[in-house]
């Protein structure tokens, strides 16, 4: 009986600290306003980042030079449509001019955050960047918008 | 010499910035995607990975790119507790691992060939070389909420990075310990890694992890990570703002 009445208290110590300490989980909030200050202060410093080609156009160009809008494509999780620049007979840039977003979440308060992690709201930058990591796209549809896009651009 | 093209269902693009560059070293890496894919991809009947899950190759008959690219994948599965899987349904699709190691043996071959300022990038998973203009190279961390903004711009040298999401493509990740569980909290997952065939495997296994994939970054010599969750709040790794602009 002795046993099991200080086992008892033992794991309620252990249920109570883990609930406590559950409760007291701290959150690093990191300002914002410093690096957005930083980032576009390097932008300045640095020149900034255009599309460039270093062809020429050749008699076997595959497409026109100039922009070209492509059909709205069907996502999953709404439509795709983009524009294709060409230069030089290459394709130099695509842009999205519609695409899904994500609207539909259910907003949680999210208090989660290690005392080694770091949180923050995120934010628009407005620096000049090079390149850009993000989730590939939609497959389908991006390819069929382009694909009509590029069948505009055939020389 | 920057050149975009179309292959493996994304945008593949090369810049190199080396004056020695030309445009057979630029072909030779979309060469070499058009390789890969003609390997694995499970769109296309003919591919050995489509012959394989149709039962019509035994195991001795694999290529050598086929048995390493199993063997990376079975070696990551075990590095992230089963959260990166490629089989499912009693198929196997090693698209998780393939993208980044082909970026990779791109880039290496591009380091042979004599180049040292370059970047590939493959639908948003991309290898770094070297500079531009003498300054570490500008990546942008794409807002899953809205394409046309970046919310971070990152330094980044000889290092690979990939994004893992749920943002445009909808749910392309699943939890292979839940398969039916949508993966709601979380939107997007960037990882920095010693190379993107690191960066991008890892990234795929954390994203699967929801919430806890931040942690599962942390605890890895060598890599940092920058979640964003449906609230649009981000969780980020205790080394990564050395990357931050």
């Amino acid at each position: 009986m002795k046993k099991i009445v200080i086992s008892v208290i033992i794991i309620g110590a252990f249920v109570l600290y883990s609930l406590i300490h559950a409760q007291s989980a701290p959150v690093a909030v990191v300002p914002n306003t410093s690096s957005a200050s930083r980032s576009s202060s390097s932008s300045a410093a640095a020149p900034g980042a255009t599309a460039t080609s270093g062809t020429t156009s050749t008699p076997g160009s595959l497409y026109k030079d100039g922009s070209y809008t492509g059909s709205v494509a069907d996502a999953q999780w709404g439509v795709v449509q983009v524009k294709a620049i060409i230069q030089n007979g290459k394709i130099t840039g695509v842009q999205f001019l519609q695409y899904p977003s994500d609207h539909g979440y259910s907003i949680q308060v999210n208090n989660y955050a290690d005392p080694q992690l770091s949180s923050e709201a995120i934010q628009a930058q407005n620096a000049n960047v090079n390149i850009i990591t993000g989730a590939t796209l939609t497959s389908e549809a991006f390819m069929q918008s382009l694909s009509d896009a590029l069948s505009q651009a055939q020389a | 010499m920057k050149q975009l093209q179309l292959l493996m269902g994304m945008p593949i693009t090369v810049e190199i910035l080396d004056s020695s560059v030309t445009e057979a070293a630029i072909e030779c890496v979309f060469a070499s995607f058009r390789a890969v894919d003609a390997t694995f991809s499970t769109y296309k009947e003919d591919s050995e990975i489509s012959k394989i899950n149709r039962g019509e190759l035994a195991e001795d008959e694999y290529s050598e790119t086929m048995k390493t690219i199993l063997a990376f994948s079975e070696q990551t599965r075990q590095e992230t507790r089963g959260y990166f899987d490629i089989q499912h349904n009693g198929l196997i699709d090693p698209s998780g691992i393939v993208k980044g190691w082909a970026i990779l043996q791109a880039a290496c071959r591009l380091k042979e060939a004599g180049f040292s300022n370059f970047y590939i990038d493959a639908g948003g998973d991309i290898q770094v070389a070297g500079t531009k203009d003498g300054n570490p190279w500008r990546i942008g961390i794409r807002n899953p909420f809205n394409r046309k903004e970046v919310v971070k711009v990152l330094a980044i040298t000889d290092r690979g990075i990939a994004t893992s999401g749920t943002a445009i493509r909808g749910q392309h990740i699943y939890n292979p310990h839940h398969p039916d569980m949508p993966l709601q909290d979380i939107v997007s997952l960037t990882v920095i890694g010693p190379n993107v065939y690191e960066a991008d495997r890892f990234a795929t296994a954390a994203f699967a992890m929801g919430k806890r994939g931040i942690f599962f970054i942390e605890q890895l010599s060598g890599f940092e990570g920058y979640l964003i969750d449906a609230s649009a709040r981000a969780t980020f790794t205790s080394g990564f703002e050395r990357y931050v602009l």
